[in-house]
C-alpha cells in the first residue's frame, strides 16, 4: 500500500512499473489518473487544492485498507497532489494490482469513490472572473451506497 | 476541556482564522457549534448551514452531530469533501 499526498507532479509509467515488479503474480493492473479539466466557461485559471494533513493521510490509509480487505489485490497506490494546479495537469492517481482483472477494476472504483467525499481534500476554482469553492456533487455521495454492505447498516 | 478547532476550505474563509484552541464545556459536536455560532457574526455566518458542514474528530469524520466531545483533542470543522 502506497499513500502519497504531494505538491510536484508524478509519472504514472514510473509508478506503475513500481507495481509490476514489487509482485510477479500480478496479472492485472488498473489506473485511474485524474486531470485538472476546464470549466464550462473554458476560463479555469488555476485549482488550488486544499487538505487536513492530520486527517488525509489516515483517510487514505484507511480507505486503502478497506480495499485490500475486500478484493484480493497484490497492491495498491493512491497519489493525490495539493496546492495549485493548471488545467491539463495530473491532480491525482490510484492504481490497484491483482492476480485477476475483477479485483483491479472494482477496488480502482471504490478507491475513487471514496477519495471524492471521504477524503479532507477541498478544490478553490479560480476564473477570470473570480474564485469559487468546488461544490461536492450528490452523486459522488449517491455513489457510496453501492460500496455499502448489509453490515454496515 | 481545551480543544484545537480547525477549519477549511470556505468555513476558513468566513471564520477568518484557519485553527484556535476553544476553552469549552460542549457534551457533544452540536453543542460545541451552537455555542462557536454564539460567539461572533462571522461564527453564525460560518456554522448556520448544519447540512453544508462536516466534523472530524481526532481526524474522524463523525455520522451524527451528537457525538461526544469527551477525550478529543482536534475537531476540525469544513464542507463536504471535494476530493479526486
Amino acid at each position: 500500500m502506497v499513500v502519497s499526498v504531494q505538491t510536484e507532479d508524478f509519472d504514472a509509467s514510473e509508478r506503475i512499473r513500481d507495481l509490476v515488479s514489487a509482485h510477479s503474480q500480478t496479472g492485472a493492473i488498473v489506473t485511474f489518473t485524474g486531470l485538472v479539466r476546464d470549466n464550462d466557461g473554458g476560463d479555469l485559471v488555476a485549482l488550488e487544492l486544499e487538505h487536513y494533513p492530520l486527517m488525509t493521510r489516515k483517510a487514505l490509509l484507511a480507505i486503502e485498507a478497506e480495499a485490500q480487505a475486500r478484493w484480493a489485490l497484490r497492491a495498491s497506490l493512491i497519489i493525490h497532489r495539493i496546492g495549485r494546479l493548471v488545467p491539463g495537469d495530473r491532480i491525482m492517481m490510484v492504481a490497484t494490482a491483482s492476480a485477476h482483472r475483477r479485483d483491479a477494476f472494482e477496488a480502482a472504483e471504490f478507491l475513487m469513490d471514496y477519495l471524492k467525499s471521504r477524503a479532507p481534500f477541498w478544490k478553490k476554482e479560480h476564473t477570470a472572473r473570480g474564485s469559487s469553492w468546488v461544490v461536492a456533487e450528490q452523486s459522488d455521495e449517491a455513489a457510496l451506497t453501492r460500496w455499502r454492505r448489509s453490515s454496515d447498516d | 476541556m481545551k480543544l484545537d478547532v480547525l477549519y477549511f476550505a470556505w468555513v476558513r474563509e468566513r471564520i477568518g482564522e484557519a485553527s484556535e484552541v476553544v476553552e469549552t464545556t460542549a457534551a457533544t459536536v452540536a453543542e460545541l457549534l451552537s455555542e462557536l455560532s454564539a460567539r461572533e457574526d462571522r461564527y453564525a455566518v460560518a456554522l448556520s448551514d448544519l447540512s453544508a458542514l462536516r466534523v472530524a474528530v481526532d481526524q474522524e469524520l463523525v455520522d451524527d452531530l451528537d457525538t461526544a466531545l469527551a477525550g478529543a483533542r482536534e475537531v476540525a470543522i469544513f464542507p463536504p469533501m471535494t476530493g479526486g
